[in-house]
């Protein structure tokens, strides 16, 4: 009897499943998203103390949100690399990193666009912005570990390690609030901290946030499948090549 | 609508969050579209992998088996 990770390890099951996965996630992820927008620019209130800038919120906190869990997801991948050899747990981690980089320059983005109205600055160092921008120096330096490093097999390694080490920076970003004086307002409490006429808006778009971004994650897995499929198809290509020409050079 | 005194603030952000999400699914959808070619085109040259049908169809290791 098979897991459901040991089904998934074969790419091709792999391949025909996502197929049939990314159109359902892409459709949810749109009309989710559309819902969202139309409660978030509609329906919800402004805010008693920030006023209208408090919109810029539904697309904050999901995009924080995001870059945290594609963090997250790459390191759970990696731990499924080094750990189970996992075929496509590479394939997995390679396809989250720039997602997650996008997510994270959004959060960092539009975060800044939020505080020159409200604190007056668009940036301070303080312990939630600068872990944050830190995560994303983190997922610049893993596309660039991975791209410097000729053997793919070994870059998936090294990579995976260093996606290990920086693990240790997501609860450092939760907990930054907490621990260490900051602008930032505290962690945004879903069923307590938020208004209720904010949080069903805020809620949606979070979902169709994470619908989105499984629906790339897929679609970067299924990519990055046909690029190996690619290589080893030319590497086969090259290698028979080699085998026809052998008799003709030994003459 | 009416964003009040920090709508350039508001819309820079929706603004923001399109552009980088929708060149994302582009780059995405060309990248799959330029892989696809690219196997297409060795295929069409003869080279095959090893679970691929004569006819192109796709079988996995188990089906092989079987």
């Amino acid at each position: 009897m098979q897991t459901l990770t040991q089904r998934l390890a074969n790419p091709t099951r792999f391949m025909q499943l996502s197929a049939k996965l990314l159109p359902v996630f892409a459709g949810a992820a749109a009309a989710v998203i559309l819902y969202g927008l139309y409660l978030v620019f509609f329906v919800s209130p402004a805010d008693y103390q920030q006023g209208e800038t408090v919109r810029i919120m539904y697309i904050h906190v999901p995009s924080a949100w995001l870059a945290m869990m594609a963090y997250g997801l790459v390191a759970l991948s990696s731990f499924g690399l080094l750990v189970f050899r996992h075929p496509l747990a590479d394939v997995s981690a390679k396809a989250a990193v720039p997602i997650g980089a996008a997510f994270t320059f959004l959060a960092l983005f539009t975060g800044s666009l939020w505080g020159k109205p409200m604190w007056g600055t668009y940036w301070v160092w303080d312990a939630r912005l600068t872990s944050v921008l830190v995560l994303f120096f983190l997922y610049l330096g893993l596309m660039a570990l991975r791209s410097s490093v000729e053997d793919e097999n070994l870059a998936a390694k090294l990579t995976a390690v260093l996606a290990l080490v920086g693990v240790t920076l997501l609860p450092i970003i939760k907990f930054s609030v907490d621990w260490w004086n900051t602008l930032h307002q505290p962690s945004t409490g879903f069923t307590s901290t938020v208004d209720p006429s904010m949080r069903w808006p805020l809620l949606v778009m979070a979902v169709g946030f994470s619908l989105l971004f499984f629906a790339l994650h897929l679609k970067a897995m299924r990519n990055e499948v046909l690029r190996r499929r690619v290589k080893a198809l030319r590497m086969a290509d090259v290698a028979r090549r080699d085998t026809n020409a052998e008799p003709v050079a030994a003459e | 609508m009416d964003l009040g005194p920090h709508a350039a603030f508001i819309w820079m952000s929706y603004a923001a969050v399109a552009v980088v999400i929708g060149g994302l699914a582009a780059w995405l959808i060309a990248d799959g579209r330029r892989q696809q070619a690219a196997l297409k085109a060795l295929e069409q040259r003869g080279v095959r992998r090893r679970s691929a049908g004569s006819d192109g169809s796709e079988t996995n290791a188990a089906e092989r088996r079987s």
